[in-house]
């Protein structure tokens, strides 16, 4: 008898003195708010440089201290963390679907939140892009060249990363035209571009790391950041950035995930963070990150940093991210059809 | 003949141990060899000025947090388990002993969703939990039912053949001279069990602290808050911080070292213990 009180003591104290610890770690100052973001994997750089201009302006107009909880990881993942109740204040994640995923499954924000920011709620943009190894040894030119036999194209799994249904729906766009605009040609292109894929990663800062630091692979299909950032840090002189043809315009939008904010007392800065993702000085930081900036005359600065290329975009060539993910990704789409077909 | 057999003998014996000594070498030293020198590639003040950051002192901290929890625990668990099991016959028994051992069969990850299962926001007890403001899952309580879960069998089954082996006889004995229970447990059966139980912990302890699949899934990856060692280490490497990854890395491989040695030496007293006992 005593010694099951000492036990069960003893395992009562384990799990709720932490858990109250947690509880009261915060509110203890009412001039300090902390914000939780809750990113993919590819923005690590672009908020260590936003999130303390943000600190600062705020400190400015408000009096108030502003800190900040980061979380990275696969868009999906992350997405799928919110819903089982990660406390983000805001959601900034690769594509409009993961952040409808939790309006949809999670009731934390309303179905049109991609209204209530400018631009689709995407404060930047991207598009996708193949980096290859110095002196382009496989000559890639453009995406006809990746379905080529001998060239090995890394690119990550659809089905967990937000940067690879990018990347695919991009060779879609490019498999279609060069077909004549039918599907099945579309199809047959990515059909082939997909079996000369030795390994699919589960995220994009993976594939990159496979491609970069592994040594595996010919070609990288790419968010244009990343391509960049992998050029910057690694040295140049190791890889080289191929513009394709053609390619898409990817929107990674930004949401205040307002039951989440509701509870934390943080509707007001959660806002203005994001609303402050347009400001001349972040758009600067944002270009600064190897984003494309949307305001015209921040982009018009850094018009040579960029390769000009024509895009397709989600809405207009695939009816909506809704309508793209049930006819490609989901279970029993084009890509379980292309890819399982290949062995 | 038998000049021959042996002669052969030995080759076979040579060979097998330079098999051996080959894939340990591979296997545990090669790798052992690169996480270290990875770490001190750019020199020791690189490697000390990757350890001092504010989030990978977080995320030692938590990992030594998660550690002097869940091992206590485990420690009464264990204990309590193989004495009941030991001890006593009772219905249910061979079920319980199976039961223990579930979490060596279950892949981590899956035990880390059981509990995002149980306790996520839209978990068998979220609702709950949201109305009382209580956080466990993506939160430190998380992490620890997690690594609990994980580590549990560690201490009980380190303990549960030694006692089989050491039966019922010395307790008898104390409790038909008039020691109480307690005296009972205190001063015959803990002496008895002492290097076994500090050989669980040490294990315990060890996959306490190294483990990654279902912390993973139960902690949200804050940083400087919710991210233990390991998974500091891939977020460092995600980040092309190879010496910040590798030099954490070296830490937790530093701790594996460390437990390596007092291993030996537990089982050389353990050795020494029973040798002089029988």
């Amino acid at each position: 008898m005593n010694r099951r009180a000492i036990v069960s003591a003893t395992l009562a104290l384990g799990l709720i003195g932490p858990m109250l610890a947690g509880c009261s770690g915060k509110s203890a100052n009412p001039n300090a708010v902390e914000l939780t973001n809750v990113s993919y994997d590819p923005t690590r750089e672009l908020y260590q440089a936003i999130n303390p201009a943000f600190a600062t302006y705020w400190k400015q107009k408000t009096g108030k201290d502003v800190t900040f909880r980061m979380s990275h990881g696969g868009s999906g993942k992350q997405s799928r963390a919110i819903i089982d109740g990660l406390e983000a204040d805001v959601a900034t994640l690769a594509l409009a679907y993961d952040i409808d995923a939790i309006a949809a499954k999670g009731k934390l924000l309303p179905a049109d939140w991609q209204k209530a920011l400018p631009d689709n709620s995407a404060p930047y943009t991207s598009t996708i892009v193949l980096l290859v190894r110095q002196g382009n040894p496989k000559g890639i030119k453009d995406w006809g060249d990746l379905v080529k036999p001998g060239v090995q194209v890394i690119t990550p799994n659809p089905k967990t990363s937000g940067g690879a249904r990018w990347n695919f729906l991009a060779a879609w766009a490019y498999g279609k035209k060069a077909g004549g605009g039918s599907d099945a040609a579309a199809e047959a292109f990515v059909k082939k571009l997909y079996a000369n894929v030795p390994v699919l990663d589960s995220g994009a800062r993976g594939a990159t790391t496979t491609f970069v630091e592994r040594g595996i692979g010919d070609v990288l299909i790419s968010w244009e950041n990343e391509a960049f950032l992998a050029e910057k840090e690694l040295g140049k002189g190791k890889f080289e950035i191929v513009a394709p043809s053609l390619s898409i315009l990817a929107e990674p939008p930004v949401a205040v995930v307002t039951e989440n904010a509701k509870k934390h007392g943080t509707t007001e800065v959660a806002d203005a963070y994001l609303r402050y993702l347009y400001t001349p000085e972040a758009q600067t930081a944002i270009a600064h990150a190897f984003y494309r900036p949307r305001d015209p005359r921040i982009a018009e600065q850094f018009k040579s940093q960029f390769p000009q290329i024509p895009m397709v975009t989600v809405d207009k060539d695939f009816g909506g991210w809704a309508r793209a993910q049930k006819q490609f990704f989901d279970d029993g789409g084009v890509f379980d059809r292309i890819y399982t077909a290949k062995k | 003949m038998k000049l021959r057999a042996t002669t052969e003998g030995r080759l076979t014996q040579a060979l097998l141990i330079a098999l051996a000594l080959a894939f340990l070498a591979f296997f545990l030293l090669l790798p052992l060899v690169a996480v270290f020198s990875e770490a001190l590639k750019a020199g020791i003040g690189a490697f000390v000025a990757a350890i001092a950051t504010p989030d990978a002192w977080a995320a030692i901290k938590l990992t030594l947090l998660i550690a002097a929890i869940s091992v206590p625990l485990n420690v009464v668990f264990g204990i309590a388990a193989s004495w009941a099991i030991t001890k006593f016959s009772f219905p249910g028994k061979s079920l319980l002993i199976t039961l223990i051992d579930l979490p060596f069969s279950v892949s981590p990850v899956v035990s880390g969703l059981i509990f995002v299962l149980l306790f996520g926001a839209n978990g068998l007890f979220g609702h709950w939990l949201a109305e009382h403001d209580l956080k466990i899952i993506f939160a430190v309580p998380g992490i620890v039912l997690a690594t609990v879960f994980i580590t549990f069998p560690f201490v009980a089954r380190e303990l549960i053949p030694l006692m089989m082996e050491q039966g019922k006889d010395d307790e008898e004995a104390a409790l038909s001279l008039g020691a109480s229970g307690w005296q009972t447990f205190w001063h015959v059966t803990l002496p008895n069990i002492r290097w076994g139980l500090l050989y669980g912990v040490l294990l315990c302890n060890a996959r306490a602290m190294g483990e990654f699949g279902a912390v993973s899934v139960v902690s949200g990856h804050i940083r400087g808050e919710t991210n233990t060692m390991p998974l500091h280490v891939e977020i460092l490497y995600n980040e092309y911080d190879f010496v910040g990854a590798f030099a954490v890395a070296s830490l937790l491989a530093g701790l594996a070292l460390v437990t390596l040695v007092a291993k030996s030496v537990l089982e050389w007293r353990f050795d020494l213990h029973s040798g002089a006992k029988h």
